[in-house]
């Protein structure tokens, strides 16, 4: 199963994890799956649309999925999905 | 523009000047180079000290804040004895000392559209170490405009990120993220916390981008973003892309805008206690209520990491993300105050419940910081 990497800022909402395993061929059907498993992400990655929101990015391995076929890119068993959220801080 | 070395700074630089990588005419480059850190605090902090000890000739400071000993847990370029002076004055102190053959030149404002331009058009690169969203978009937006590179990191907790943005044709910080996360949902250094040692190892990640770029050696840290996780000792590495929509010259930038606006926070410059309105009470009349044996329910929304280092002794500990689901816990009908460590948290609380069908509810202003401040100064602050 493809595994999806928790950025820091989101871990309280999959119950502290920093990784998880979850099933789905496309990034748009692990990321669903993820959501299903725990419904408090839904708002903090995705908008009232439906939308992946626009300060959070996703990657396939090292690629953004902006530039593959975003939420239809394909995604195999090795392959990480992490959630890239922005951060501001420096001080 | 300075040509040669003088002795002493051929001595001070000897290790420098026997890398075949720097050299006499690397340590020159570095000599006449002009960079400009946006933050002197904990990413600011080690970049000055470092580009102060390299030899880069001119080094602008931009920040309008004082030194809070709170600072002083990672912003290691501020001392016990500067605590209360301007962050740029004790930065300046620790940099001469350091290396007095070096200009400094202090910027004692909040970076701004109206002078943004002005600032870093002096300078050759930017180091953008702030702490907010605004001035992050407002830093990158001037950068692509000039056509200035921007050394890029930030942090949070134990994380942080770095990479070099609009240097030649690569990718700028909309690029990237095109908006700002709406304000609330991504919490800042002051309410997530940050391991002290974290900005040191990010900050120099962007010193060492600095220089490399002055040089000209290297691979430049250009359409990668390096993410840092310090609980599990792990680089990796992301490709950044031109965003379609930039392409060309980062074109979607045209012109400074109103940055606050732009990522939706009221304009002010430093946090301020939320507007008074009849769903707020002050700590004081709080106080008075538990005195008076009011018959009333205090709620703390912050963590519980938060409640083990200082708490009212009324309060009942619910924490923000746990309250959607402890709703239970709570009387419809009761008087409920909400609080947190300084008020933006227990709004959000407030607005939770009044979404619930709840009636009676009030925000405590200003948190339990200013409980202590105004009721009971043996509470600490944090
Ligand atoms: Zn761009």
């Amino acid at each position: 199963m493809p595994k999806i990497l928790i950025p820091t800022p989101l871990r309280q909402f999959a119950d502290k994890k920093d990784a998880v395993e979850v099933s789905g061929s496309t990034v748009g059907e692990a990321l669903g799956a993820l959501t299903a498993a725990y419904p408090d992400m839904k708002k903090n990655l995705f908008n009232d649309e439906g939308k992946l929101r626009s300060f959070v990015n996703v990657y396939v391995n090292d690629e953004d999925i902006r530039f593959l076929e975003k939420d239809k890119t394909a995604v195999a068993d090795s392959d990480t999905i992490s959630i890239v959220p922005s951060i501001a801080g420096g001080r | 523009m300075a040509t040669s070395l003088t002795n002493e700074e051929i001595n001070r630089y000897s290790r420098h000047l026997i890398m075949p990588e720097v050299g006499v005419a690397g340590q020159l480059k570095l000599k006449n180079a002009k960079v400009l850190l946006i933050g002197t605090g904990g990413l600011g902090a080690p970049v000055a000290m470092y580009l102060a000890a390299a030899g880069v000739g001119k080094l602008g400071l931009v920040d309008f804040d004082t030194v809070d000993v709170s600072n002083l847990q990672r912003q290691v370029i501020h001392g016990t004895k500067d605590v209360g002076k301007k962050k740029v004055d004790s930065a300046e102190e620790t940099m001469k000392d350091i290396n007095p053959f070096i200009e400094i030149v202090k910027y004692e404002v909040p970076l701004t559209s109206a002078n943004a331009l002005d600032i870093i058009k002096e300078y050759d690169i930017v180091a953008d170490g702030t702490d907010n969203f605004p001035t992050r978009f407002l830093v990158n937006d001037a950068c692509v405009l000039l056509g200035i590179p921007n050394v890029y990191a930030s942090i949070f907790r134990f994380e942080g990120q770095a990479t070099v943005f609009c240097k030649d044709e690569g990718p700028c910080y909309r690029c990237l993220y095109p908006e700002p996360p709406p304000p609330g949902l991504v919490p800042s250094c002051a309410e997530g916390g940050v391991l002290g040692i974290l900005p040191g190892v990010v900050g120099l990640i962007q010193a060492t981008e600095v220089i490399k770029l002055i040089l000209g050696e290297g691979q430049p840290l250009q359409g990668r973003l390096m993410l840092y996780d310090a609980l599990a000792m792990k680089f990796r590495e992301l490709k950044i892309r031109r965003n379609p929509e930039c392409q060309g010259k980062c074109t979607v930038v045209k012109e400074l805008i109103d940055y606050q606006q732009f990522c939706g926070v009221p304009h002010q410059e430093a946090p301020l206690p939320a507007p008074v309105s009849s769903t707020d009470i002050s700590p004081q009349d709080v106080k008075l209520m538990i005195d008076a044996g009011a018959d009333f329910t205090l709620v703390d929304v912050r963590e519980v990491h938060e409640y083990q280092i200082c708490r009212i002794e009324k309060a009942q500990l619910i924490p923000l993300g746990e309250l959607p689901k402890r709703l239970n816990e709570l009387d419809k009908n009761a008087d409920i105050v909400m609080h947190c460590k300084m008020g933006g948290r227990s709004a959000k609380a407030c607005d939770v419940l009044r979404a619930n069908g709840f009636t009676k509810v009030r925000n405590m202003t200003g948190g339990i910081l200013a409980w202590a401040d105004k009721v009971d100064p043996s509470v600490p602050k944090y």
